[in-house]
């Protein structure tokens, strides 16, 4: 890994020249898999993202199953190769933390009751990472889940924020994840308000948390269209083929 | 393009009748799945343009027998939930020894969705001059959001096909198309239904299904010659 660099903000200009509430460039596609209900693949800076949902489709193992409506199951994985470090293929710690906050960050907006004793399959595959995959997979997962057809009250939409050089920033890049002082993934109901993700790891003031807070609203808003037009852009390409 | 495409969590109108794919929260109406919207003159509903069959009580489904027990048999019927034909709804009395004699596994059968019973146990019946375990001819599978195209406004997209091919066609709401008649006829409509699978969102899809089918009716004959 690199060294810290000197400084991560030089007159409000950060390391790859963003300003301190813009966000990096996002591309998503909906529908890039064939055999799953409903895919995702984003690219979102660094960070590239395939996610893919089934189902609804029979629960297993039986006693999981819930009469009243369908589970959810999320595996956020990370690939080998996603980090210049290899990471050890397999679930492990943070893994499995991730897919529980991320699986309840999506269970507000889906309608589950529709679909009783059945499951929601969602799977996450982080292809490469450059901070930020959580917020990343979320979004991702947001728009497959709407591409397999399953009823959903609205859209989730995740982003980052952060402090580094003792400053509030939007969407944190690896360096500002690992020499800042604050990271904070959030994910939102952009057109409501409803934030149904929020973790924080470092410190912030009050001041700096309602700033953090504020940047990220507006960060979920650009992600929020972007995810609205590629649904609309998969079904203008069907039309045109 | 004149069709409207929503997203989940759309606003759709104040005070209007919420239908099949919507929801309302405070008297306002919003799109519950990613579709295409279609207003009557009071009620709007969303049509997904994908997802999984959900039984209906009165749906005529095509189901594959999986499994046959003492007293029923389980059918796929391309759902989430399998559906249950008991022996009681089966219109001949036949002895318990019999059942594999009359359905066997792996056959497909026309059956309608008597009931669905909390949570999601979905009763079959064949009290419907329709249902019929199905013997020859070859079973298709398509998106079931996609089976109204297939039939058309009022019948028409499938009389189409009917006529200008001359195959038997029946359709099973949960996407399973059975098509019988000689292999070429069969051949011909499997592509034909396929290609409205795909192109089930083109404007004036009838005409271009007609010109399809004219057109590979055509180089048939060119080949035969």
């Amino acid at each position: 890994m690199q060294n810290r660099p000197e400084k991560l903000i030089n007159d409000g200009v950060r390391l790859d020249g963003r300003g301190a509430d813009e966000i990096r460039p996002i591309k998503i596609e909906a529908g890039v898999l064939n055999r799953a209900d409903g895919s995702c693949y984003i690219e979102w800076g660094g960070n590239k993202v395939l996610a893919a949902v089934y189902g609804p489709r029979e629960a297993h193992p039986r006693h999981l199953q819930d009469p009243r409506k369908a589970i959810i199951k999320y595996r956020y994985n990370m690939a080998s190769f996603s980090v210049e470090d290899r990471k050890r293929p397999g679930p492990d710690r943070r893994s499995v933390e991730i897919s529980k906050v991320s699986r309840e960050a999506l269970a507000p907006v889906l309608m589950l009751e529709y679909f009783p004793r059945s499951s929601i399959d969602i799977f996450v595959e982080i292809l490469q990472a450059d901070a930020g995959t959580r917020t990343t997979g979320i979004t991702a997962a947001s728009v497959a889940l709407a591409d397999a057809g399953i009823p959903m009250k609205n859209l989730v939409s995740a982003i980052s924020v952060g402090k580094a050089d003792g400053e509030v920033v939007l969407d944190l890049i690896r360096e500002e994840d690992n020499y800042g002082e604050a990271d904070m993934p959030v994910a939102m109901i952009t057109e409501t308000g409803d934030i149904t993700l929020l973790q924080m790891d470092g410190n912030l003031t009050e001041e700096e948390f309602i700033k953090a807070l504020n940047f990220a609203k507006k960060g979920c808003e650009s992600v929020y269209k972007l995810q609205r037009r590629s649904l609309i852009e998969k079904y203008e390409k069907s039309c045109s083929d | 393009m004149s069709e409207e495409v929503v997203i989940p969590g759309c606003f759709l109108g104040e005070s209007v009748t919420a239908g099949e794919g919507t929801f309302v929260e405070e008297n306002r109406v919003y799109s519950m799945v990613y579709g295409l919207v279609k207003r009557d003159k009071k009620e709007v509903e969303v049509i997904p343009l994908s997802g999984k069959y959900l039984p209906k009580a009165g749906d005529l489904v095509i189901g594959k027998v999986i499994e046959s027990t003492f007293s029923m048999w389980i059918l796929d019927i391309n759902s989430p939930y399998d559906g249950l034909l008991r022996l009681s709804n089966y219109p001949k009395r036949i002895e318990k020894e019999d059942m594999q004699k009359e359905m066997r596994v792996g056959e497909m059968v026309i059956t309608r969705i008597k009931e669905v019973e909390f949570p999601m146990r979905i009763n079959l019946s064949m009290d419907d001059r329709k249902c019929a375990v199905i013997r020859e001819g070859v079973v298709v599978e398509i998106t079931h959001t996609k089976i109204p195209r297939v039939i058309g406004k009022g019948g028409s997209m499938i009389n189409l096909i009917k006529k200008k091919i001359g195959c038997n066609i029946f359709i099973g709401q949960n996407g399973r198309i059975w098509l019988s008649g000689s292999d070429k006829k069969i051949e011909l409509a499997a592509e034909t239904i396929l290609k409205i699978e795909r192109e089930a969102h083109v404007n004036r899809l009838a005409d271009r299904i007609d010109r399809f089918i004219k057109e590979k009716k055509k180089g048939k004959g060119k080949n035969a010659k």
